[in-house]
């Protein structure tokens, strides 16, 4: 991808967010959740933004954002539905529930449904590891996570 | 109805994740109760666990509730009856120190916190000198419950003794091992208590300034700790601690989704605004931690459990334990069982005893296979090692390590070949970078394992030698240890990387 021009709404935007940060200590990890809130995304004409307000070069904004799982270079999906992946899931059979999301939503860890409703994203633990297999939907933490449940779930999201 | 009645139904993730919300949405305007969303008791079997309490009488347990129990739970004829949850079996085996209030008070009232022993230790500390603080720390024998169990007032020591213009604490609230939740119940049950445990760290070692970094997977509590900052400022516990003079402010950070930005120094660079890469030690965090200043960074329950170390004495709390393991450890029961959630102790149980009868066995009640101990980093233990007693240096001498203390069952259908490949999946996915050993040492663990699985015993001594690499080569724990998980179930569990080979033949 190029570094496009910003649009002059999204640079104003972005340059607010930055300068509500700008008093703090090591503003950098505030200010792109900040921007990842507002956009869905954390685009990529906002990074020269960043780097102005901050005093570092955009590679180095860029190698921040592409450092953390948390941060996307483009919009997900209209929900987002995160399946824990770790031990204590696995435990309680997590991979056959990944799968089975992954067989109905036609998509591997990361993708998206091709109608846009839904985001499958893998996790490491949701500290929920007395109750699993467990998952965020939208931020919302669910546990016991069957095939049952999973379907309630998708449906509501409209997959 | 005479007197008040009080419902409690937790705000807790693993409650809420249970269908809390429900329950509590059906009592929310009724005009004869009040509800009070307090945190878990840590039996998460019995979540969502209701409490109702007439006036000061007992606290009886009904659970696990949903909405449709309500009725019947408020007139007393509900079959989902457990009794006085202070006579409950597995709450009254604990020894509850870190967790004395968390499930029995609303954790964002000030006043309830005060009302259960809340800021005696503090106003204790503000009494004494920092020295005496660090003194009182390091004789309770408290050691780091992050997973290196370093011993907390050694360290404090360090910061305190260092001269500089600012001095930070940094509570570790990453908390990514799988199996593990003490920090996010701690923060979402009793909050106060972290900020309590922070600022006596502040008095000791000088610093004026804190902050929290709290991984983004724990949207609630985020939401708890930012609230309980914002009371704490506007109550006068935080600025000018209680009208002391003595200042200490502190923040909320988020983290985003990175778990080696559980590791100190990656957790510093990430608070600075970097990416979260480890960093050679020396310098110590202790003399060069955050912006180049002295830093105590320290896990969650280890600031958590100074004010009850303040409030008892560090007798009190020395008293408890096994061996070089003092006090208590909030052990966290997770996978498949039976009876899953947190359970406080003294250090020494032992691991039969905790995955038989605390946990009660299986979820499934087919037979346990292994249980890993300590997080992704933590060995495979099997049947044959459930005497080890609970403790920092008996699991060391068993190849193992307790970590965060999450303890995680698995039944006899796991799939032992499998974990040790998601092992080196998941130090792949989340290497930092740095040294080689673990960035492509991992990639490559991923491939020899699946050799082994399709049949290639060739492909074993290779895995064996690679782990030795990785534990050889990699700065930080997350490429040193992986081999531990990897080569536990290798060692314990030869059948299951031989299976594949029956097959292919
Ligand atoms: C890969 C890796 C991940 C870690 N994750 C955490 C964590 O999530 N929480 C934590 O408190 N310590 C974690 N640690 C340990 C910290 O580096 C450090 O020892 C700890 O925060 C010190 O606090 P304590 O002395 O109170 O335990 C991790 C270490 C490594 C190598
Ligand atoms: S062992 Fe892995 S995670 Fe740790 S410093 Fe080296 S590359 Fe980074
Ligand atoms: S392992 Fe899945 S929530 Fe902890």
């Amino acid at each position: 991808m190029h570094s496009a021009q910003a649009p002059a709404d999204l640079s104003a935007q972005v340059a607010a967010i930055c300068a509500a940060h700008l008093g703090r200590e090591g503003p950098m990890l505030p200010i792109l959740h900040d921007v990842q809130h507002a956009f869905g995304h954390v685009p990529e004409a906002a990074l020269p933004v960043i780097a102005l307000a901050l005093n570092v070069t955009t590679a180095e904004v860029h190698g921040v954002v592409s450092f953390y799982h948390d941060f996307r270079d483009a919009p997900a999906g209209r929900h987002v539905v995160k399946i824990c992946r770790a031990e204590a899931c696995q435990a309680m059979g997590a991979n056959d529930l990944a799968d089975a999301a992954k067989a109905r939503l036609g998509v591997d860890w990361h993708g998206t449904t091709t109608d846009g409703s839904v985001t499958l994203e893998p996790v490491y633990c949701l500290g929920l590891c007395a109750c699993g297999p467990a998952a965020l939907v939208d931020g919302v933490v669910v546990g016991r996570v069957d095939k049952a449940r999973l379907d309630a779930i998708l449906e509501e999201a409209g997959a | 109805m005479t007197g008040t009645r009080t419902i409690y139904v937790p705000r807790d993730a693993a409650a809420r994740a249970l269908g809390a919300d429900a329950v509590a949405a059906t009592l929310a305007n009724n005009p004869d109760v009040t509800l009070v969303r307090n945190g878990s008791r840590g039996m998460i079997w019995l979540e969502p666990l209701v409490e109702v309490q007439d006036g000061d009488g007992p606290r009886m347990a009904y659970g696990p509730a949903t909405a449709a129990d309500i009725p019947a739970i408020l007139d007393g004829t509900s079959d989902k009856a457990l009794g006085p949850t202070d006579d409950l079996p597995s709450m009254k085996r604990q020894t509850r120190l870190t967790f004395q209030r968390v499930g029995v008070i609303d954790p964002l009232c000030l006043r309830d916190y005060e009302a259960h022993g809340g800021l005696v230790g503090l106003r204790r500390a503000l009494a004494m000198s920092g020295t005496e603080i660090v003194t009182e720390v390091t004789d309770s024998g408290l050691r780091g419950r992050g997973g290196a169990g370093f011993p907390t007032g050694i360290k404090w020591n360090t910061v305190a003794g260092a001269e500089a213009t600012q001095k930070y604490i940094i509570c570790n609230a990453d908390e990514g091992d799988s199996g593990t939740f003490a920090d996010r119940m701690l923060m979402e049950g009793d909050p106060f208590t972290l900020i309590e445990g922070m600022i006596i760290a502040g008095l000791a070692v000088g610093a004026t300034r804190g902050y929290v970094y709290l991984r983004s997977e724990y949207p609630d509590a985020i939401e708890a700790m930012q609230e309980a900052v914002e009371i704490a400022r506007t109550s006068g516990l935080l600025g000018d601690v209680l009208g002391s003079g003595r200042l200490f402010d502190m923040e909320i950070r988020i983290g985003a989704g990175a778990y080696v930005c559980g590791e100190e120094t990656s957790l510093l660079n990430s608070l600075e605004g970097k990416r979260g890469v480890v960093r050679a030690k020396p310098p110590l965090p202790a003399l060069e931690g955050f912006l180049g200043k002295p830093t105590v960074v320290n896990n969650v329950i280890s600031l958590a459990t100074v004010p009850v170390i303040l409030e008892k004495g560090a007798a009190h709390y020395r008293d408890f334990g096994l061996g070089r393991s003092r006090g208590t450890i909030p052990l966290q029961i997770a996978g498949n069982v039976r009876q899953g959630g947190l359970f406080e102790t003294a250090f020494g149980l032992t691991l039969g005893e905790i995955v038989e009868d605390i946990a009660g066995g299986t979820a499934t009640g087919r037979p346990v296979k292994a249980v890993q101990v300590g997080g992704p980093l933590g060995a495979y233990f099997p049947l044959s090692k459930f005497d080890t007693p609970f403790g920092y240096e008996e699991f060391d001498g068993q190849g193992g390590l307790i970590g965060h203390a999450g303890v995680v069952v698995f039944d006899e259908t796991a799939d032992m070949l499998g974990m040790a490949r998601f092992a080196m999946e998941f130090c792949a996915v989340e290497s930092c970078g740095k040294c080689t050993p673990c960035r492509i040492g991992a990639v490559r663990g991923v491939e020899t394992i699946d050799r082994i699985g399709r049949g290639d015993a060739a492909a074993i001594p290779l895995l064996t030698d690679l782990c030795e690499t990785m534990k050889d080569g990699s700065l930080c724990a997350l490429g040193g240890f992986t081999p531990f998980p990897v080569m536990s179930a290798l060692t314990h569990f030869p059948d299951d990387f031989a299976k594949a080979k029956e097959a292919a033949e």
